[in-house]
């Protein structure tokens, strides 16, 4: 059983919290030429990464926003920030990280969390790290994780070599502005044959009003090394709007294993769009494991591009959305190689008039012989006003492909409550049960700790569905 | 102590339709009873009914116990009290195992103001303990202990879903269990376990109430009582004999029997 017995008292104004923090460096609102060549020359980058932000500014205000998915319309990208931090210093081991931002990790559970397991922890607070503390079993196995900031000046000829080749910085809108403004995020680089046996992690937050957060992760798994990156967002919770627009790039070389892990819980303001791609090269396995329950607005569809024989894909994709929300989300799947395999799975709740999306993508291409592709959705809809609807785009140019696709949308039986109740639990804990049974695959796949923290949050956000 | 259980003049509807009529049942714990009846008599309506499924309307009469009406109670409620149902067809729960229905169901009976709040319910059960009761609750009903952590009834045989749902019983330790058609879908050899472990389980102080068709699961499970539902109504009670007398001669008799009286 992944369910840990555990004390689930929960408290949700720890997230609600807001720390009183004198900013060294903040921008005003807006982007313009001058100030993404101003975050280029304040973090000390080279020639290279100037000219590509520079070259994706560019890029970002000629692209119109897209026709497709969610009502972006709203979104004012002058009342954004597009840089910010904390403190100008960086602490390497705990001691040197300021009190307020310890006080802040406390709160979300940070410290606690490492001592258990973690193999190193990768803060962001506001936009950048500012704590990153590597284990020395993992430097000793030449495992490099540290914020992408430093890696650009640590380690910049792996930086260039794979910066931009998954998600160019012309791919969409979305991906030009970070291109452009990029902060923080998680580089990772493992050696050829090794194993990082415990999931590496990062916690996200957006904590002054308006400032967006454009972390850039990139992974690079050479052959037949394995690693599992956690990321887990919480944010305070603001009146007005805010955006968060990462990349993600993935590259999975021959033989290697790569999972990336999200919790998204961005609080109802903020606009989430997010690219995230991975290249799997023959033999590879590449995981997505990706659970939308917070933001206004969420549009991502983590993509996996299967380079090379017998490569495998996995999209394991679940949402919430509620009064307000609109979760835009799913997966793409390209073929572009023989014997190559994937699942997508897709699981949604919609509640209080909330809005969910299935939109992927499946390609097979020509002489991508012996393919074997399932795509599965289930839709949940706990109430009348509450909303989904599915996009499934598929494109086979291969004869010789086994795909399956199945969709079901569904509605809480009334026997199933009553079951439930028949046994003495009060209604909006019969509720929560099917509705958490109903995420069970995915919250089976989570390690331990964010089994319980997947489950507080899904309660929480049950918790007005039916009081 | 003795609760009762008691029926009286009961009327349902659904979908506007009257399915019981004037049903008057009394059950002591320790009793056993039987309903028998041809299908579609309304045996499966009278145990929901009771339960307090939302589709069965009490248009007249009353359910109480110990002489305190349910009929205001939702069906968590009336699990408080100490009913228990086992059901005939058994619901699908995916993601949901069977240890974490008792758990869910244990939290809520043994506190029931708090368990409406469930986010702050704080763990107060013994849950190695109830794990091990659990899988000896399993191994009684000839099942093994994968149940635990299998999604209840997802998958389950027919035979499965009946004897998880007596396991459920044991668990919860209700007052009043109706049993409805527990026997179906069983072989013999699974009627045998099964009732010997709903006997161990009542162990005399359960008021049990089995719902049948046939007699089978009677040969096992002697009754104390009775009670014969055709058309919506009981038409005759009575001790075991009476079971014994219509496997003999089946429903239609009682019907006539009733004829040659008027």
């Amino acid at each position: 059983m992944s369910k840990p017995n555990v004390d689930i008292s929960f408290d949700y104004s720890k997230y609600n919290f807001r720390d009183d923090v004198i900013y060294s460096i903040k921008f005003p609102k807006g982007i313009n030429e001058e100030i993404v060549r101003e975050i280029s020359r304040i973090k000390n980058e080279p020639g290279w990464m100037e000219d590509l932000r520079v070259k994706a500014y560019k890029h970002f205000i000629e692209r119109p926003l897209p026709m497709w998915g969610a009502d972006l319309t709203k979104i004012d990208f002058n009342e954004f920030h597009y840089f910010a931090r904390p403190t100008d210093k960086k602490g390497k081991s705990w001691e040197e990280v300021p009190e307020y931002i310890k006080r802040t990790f406390e709160l979300l559970g940070i410290p606690e969390a490492e001592r258990k397991f973690l193999a190193g922890v990768g803060a962001q607070y506001e936009s950048e790290v500012v704590y990153h503390n590597i284990r020395k079993e993992l430097e000793s196995k030449g495992v490099i994780f540290v914020d992408t900031d430093t890696a650009v000046r640590e380690y910049p000829e792996i930086v260039k070599k794979y910066f931009g080749t998954v998600v160019p910085h012309n791919d969409n809108k979305f991906a030009a502005l970070n291109t452009a403004v990029w902060s923080g995020g998680s580089f990772i680089y493992v050696p050829e044959g090794v194993k990082v046996d415990l999931p590496l992690q990062a916690y996200f937050r957006i904590n002054a009003q308006n400032i967006g957060q454009f972390e850039r992760t990139l992974i690079i798994a050479e052959p037949y090394s394995e690693v599992h990156y956690i990321e887990g967002c919480t944010a305070p919770i603001y009146a007005t709007d805010s955006l968060h627009s990462a990349v993600v790039e993935i590259i999975a070389k021959k033989g290697a294993k790569v999972r990336y892990t999200t919790i998204q819980n961005w609080s109802v303001d903020v606009y989430n769009l997010v690219t995230k791609r991975a290249h799997a090269y023959e033999e590879a396995t590449v995981e997505w494991v990706d659970a939308n329950i917070g933001s206004k607005v969420t549009m991502k569809y983590p993509s996996i591009y299967l380079l090379g024989k017998h490569a495998r894909g996995e999209i394991l994709s679940v949402a919430f959305a509620g009064k307000g929300q609109h979760q835009d989300t799913g997966g793409k799947i390209f073929h572009l190689a023989p014997y190559t395999s994937s699942r997508i799975t897709s699981k949604s709740v919609s509640k209080d008039g909330g809005r969910t999306s299935y939109r992927g993508l499946l390609h097979v291409a020509k002489g991508a012989k012996g393919v074997k592709a399932t795509v599965r959705c289930d839709a949940l809809l706990i109430d009348e006003k509450s909303k989904t609807d599915t996009y499934p785009y598929v494109e086979i140019l291969e004869d010789d492909a086994t795909v399956t696709h199945e969709a079901t949308v569904g509605k809480i039986s009334e026997d199933q409550i009553f079951y439930l109740m028949s046994r003495g639990i009060p209604e909006n804990e019969a509720l929560n049960m099917i509705v958490l049974g109903f995420f069970e695959p995915f919250i089976k796949e989570l390690p331990m700790e964010y089994a319980v923290e997947m489950n507080r949050l899904l309660r929480l956000e049950m918790t007005g569905a039916v009081g | 102590m003795i609760d009762v259980l008691t029926i009286e003049n009961l009327h349902v509807e659904v979908e506007g339709k009257e399915i019981l009529r004037n049903i008057n049942l009394e059950i002591k714990t320790g009793e056993i009873h039987a309903i028998m009846g041809p299908n579609g008599s309304g045996k499966s309506s009278l145990s929901l009914a009771i339960m307090g499924h939302p589709k069965y309307k009490i248009t007249k009469g009353d359910i109480k116990i110990n002489g305190e009406s349910i009929l205001g109670l939702t069906p968590d409620k009336r699990a408080q009290r100490g009913l228990f149902l086992s059901l005939q067809y058994p619901i699908s729960l995916p993601g949901v195992t069977l240890f974490s229905l008792i758990r869910a169901s244990l939290i809520a009976l043994k506190n029931p103001q708090e368990a409406g709040q469930n986010i702050q319910v704080k763990e107060a059960l013994p849950v190695l303990k109830i794990r091990q009761e659990l899988i000896e609750n399993l191994k009684l009903l000839g099942l093994n202990e994968s149940f635990v952590n299998r999604y209840v009834n997802e998958g389950f045989s027919g035979g499965e879903k009946k004897r998880t749902e007596i396991v459920q019983m044991a668990m919860i330790k209700p007052k009043f269990a109706i049993l409805d058609e527990t026997d179906s879908g069983l072989d013999i050899d699974g009627i045998k376990i099964v009732s010997n472990g709903i006997l161990q389980i009542a162990n005399k102080k359960i008021g049990l109430i089995l719902i049948t068709h046939y007699n089978r699961i009677l040969k096992f499970i002697r009754p104390d009582y009775v009670h014969v539902l055709v058309d919506g109504q009981i038409i005759d009670s009575g001790g075991p004999e009476l079971a014994d007398k219509l496997e003999e001669k089946g429903y239609n008799w009682l019907k006539e029997k009733d004829f040659q009286q008027i």
